[in-house]
């Protein structure tokens, strides 16, 4: 490490400009952080005050108000609801069902495996606008409340619908990020255990399972942040106003607060909390999963 | 489970030695295995049979992990596809069911002629192949700053990374905000440098409004290459550098000489991703326009969406549905090719 370092040091040495370099590193940040940033001052302005200022400007004296916050948290905070309800139910069954089939195709060795591993892999390229009008009739035909008889079958139907569609498409890439952490196990160490005669459901259980903390940490989080980002399963399978989920409910907001930018941008950021959260609190595991998509 | 129905030949007392491990095991070991229940109901064979036979309880022991999610993928994904290529070829409209019975390439025909479909046709083309090109450039030179042996790389990293974790209803907002003609940043920004004769409507011009979408975009996924990239770069030994650097070559020469041209894997997994998200981009523009983007910036995962579920020509939807399918198909089936080949599958 130390001897890479001393490279990087002496590559550092000869570069003709460091300062440069950390001034093209600063505009950078300011370009991607440029949509935020006035985004968030905007969204603490009165109108006035955000038609007076330029965006990125913070409020001018008097001209400061939460008011667009408010009405952001108010109208959003059923959808927040819904979105946690329909998204932490879908990414933890696709998790689950990626690590179990990334587990049969990568630990388990038989003929075939590849050919099976292509279709899932596949599946994580697919375009969801080629199913969409298949599952609108999918779902349409399937009668949740008289399949699972609990009482809030019904009322939950859109978001029960969505998670599992969601639960179901997340299969493939959770089962290409669980390959790829899978493939790295010791080999050696699950061929003793087989060899010791631990059944294939042991050695998942006992020593797999046990070893996937981190990229369960992975595919969680970054499962989590596609599912709870999508718009486009939301606004064809939930017609029910009720079970509307926060992207759906983000843009009606924007559209009818037309020119109401400070709610627009709060509406924004209400909705992006979670996700911005956990991408605060977790952007190392965020970064792997993001890479391991390709 | 499964497995315990045929038993498992590499217990037998007898199988093991057959096997140079098992057999340097104290014997008293063997006998303490019994947490399966499940005994051993054949003797061995020839050292090929019990190989057959081992590959065979694998493969059926394998089943109850992938099988139930792959009879899911199998469903929704291939299963859907199908479907939809069924319902592009039976003329349905409308608000009634589908009735399978007249199969016709009607709608594919009527693809042909229809100028809208021509016009998605080519914006989406164009989308991805700018998106991709302008995405991967900007991420490799973030991937090569942060090379660079920087103080306070994870901080740079996640602050470049940060638009991927939002959702495109977000950063359509953002952006719709930023590009506004009168007060938003960017008009403001190019008055402040006295630009004014850039500044537009960038969201409404039809000139400029494909391009507007795909530098918000590029915006968003840039940081998914540099992560991309940075992985390859940092894959790359280190004395490639300093050899590069010995011969005298300078910073610009060692990367397009010898660095660049050793990110091809990077590049083809990372490129993969950006065409086949420009063939699904959805979420940005109907947030920004609804169903109807205006001839310059339709794109085809818009039109499927305006044709199937707001004007409810299901079968015309499905057919362009099948479209972007086979476009998605014609872009990772080279690439799933070439993973397979290089045995990276």
């Amino acid at each position: 490490m130390s001897r890479v370092d001393d490279l990087r040091g002496t590559l550092a040495a000869v570069d003709r400009s460091r300062a440069a370099l950390y001034a093209v590193l600063f505009a950078m940040v300011a370009f991607y952080l440029a949509p935020l940033e006035s985004g968030l001052a905007t969204s603490i302005k009165t109108e006035a005050g955000f038609r007076a200022t330029t965006p990125y400007a913070p409020p001018p004296l008097g001209e400061f108000t939460l008011a667009a916050w408010q009405v952001a948290f108010d109208r959003l905070s059923q959808g927040l609801i819904n979105s946690l309800l329909m998204a932490i139910p879908a990414t933890v069954l696709s998790a689950l069902l990626g690590s179990l089939s990334a587990y049969g195709l990568t630990n388990l060795d038989w003929r075939g495996q590849t050919g099976v591993l292509v279709l899932f892999v596949a599946g994580v390229f697919l375009p969801y606008q080629s199913v969409l009008v298949p599952l609108r009739q999918f779902w349409s035909a399937v009668d949740l409340p008289s399949l699972i008889p609990l009482g809030f079958v019904g009322s939950y139907e859109g978001l029960i619908t969505l998670s599992l569609t969601h639960a179901a498409y997340g299969i493939p890439i959770c089962t290409v990020l669980f390959r790829s952490y899978y493939a790295t196990l010791d080999e050696e160490m699950i061929e003793a255990a087989r060899l010791d005669g631990a059944s294939a459901a042991t050695i998942y259980r006992r020593i797999v399972l046990p070893l996937s903390v981190p990229i369960f940490a992975v595919t969680l989080i970054y499962q989590f942040t596609q599912v709870w980002n999508d718009l486009l399963f939301a606004i064809v399978l939930v017609t029910d106003p009720s079970n509307q989920v926060v992207t759906v409910a983000l843009n009606q907001l924007q559209g009818s607060f037309v020119n109401q930018y400070n709610l627009q941008m709060a509406g924004a950021f209400v909705a992006a909390l979670p996700t911005l959260v956990v991408y605060v609190l977790f952007g190392e595991q965020f970064a792997k999963g993001v890479a391991g998509e390709s | 489970m499964l497995g315990g129905l045929f038993g498992r030949s590499e217990r037998d007392p007898d199988d093991a030695e057959s096997d140079g491990e098992q057999r340097s095991r104290p014997g008293g070991e063997q006998r303490l295995r019994t947490d399966g229940g499940a005994t051993a109901s054949a003797s061995a064979g020839t050292d090929a049979s019990i190989l057959t036979r081992l590959r065979r309880s694998e493969f059926v022991e394998s089943i109850p992990f992938w099988g139930p999610p792959a009879v899911l993928v199998g469903i929704f994904v291939y299963g859907a596809v199908a479907w939809n290529l069924v319902i592009s070829l039976i003329g349905w409209d409308g608000l009634g069911q589908p009735e399978y019975t007249d199969f016709s390439l009607a709608a594919y025909e009527q693809l042909l002629v229809d100028p809208s479909f021509t016009s998605a046709f080519w914006n989406t083309l164009i989308l991805l192949l700018v998106f991709t090109v302008l995405s991967l450039a900007v991420g490799l030179l973030l991937a090569i700053l942060i090379d660079r042996g920087i103080r306070f790389e994870n901080t740079f990293r996640t602050i470049y990374l940060l638009p991927m974790s939002l959702s495109f209803v977000v950063t359509a907002i953002f952006w719709a905000w930023m590009y506004n003609p009168r007060i938003g940043l960017i008009n403001t920004a190019l008055r402040g440098v006295g630009l004014d004769v850039l500044t537009t409507a960038w969201l409404s011009n039809p000139d400029v409004k494909l391009f507007a979408i795909i530098f918000a975009l590029m915006w968003q996924f840039s940081g998914y290459c540099m992560v991309v990239y940075l992985a390859g770069l940092r894959a790359i030994p280190r004395d490639q550098y300093e050899a590069a650097r010995i011969d005298g070559a300078s910073t610009l020469r060692v990367y397009l000489r010898v660095i660049i041209p050793q990110l091809g894997a990077s590049t083809m997994s990372a490129a993969v991703v950006l065409m086949v998200f420009a063939l699904k981009a959805f979420d940005f523009l109907f947030v920004l326009f609804g169903v109807n983007p205006g001839q310059s910036a339709d794109i085809l995962s818009v039109m499927m969406y305006r044709v199937a579920f707001d004007r409810l020509q299901w079968s015309y939807g499905a057919a362009v549905a099948t479209v972007l399918f086979a476009m998605a198909l014609s872009v990772i089936g080279p690439y799933l090719y070439a993973q397979y080949r290089r045995g990276e599958l």
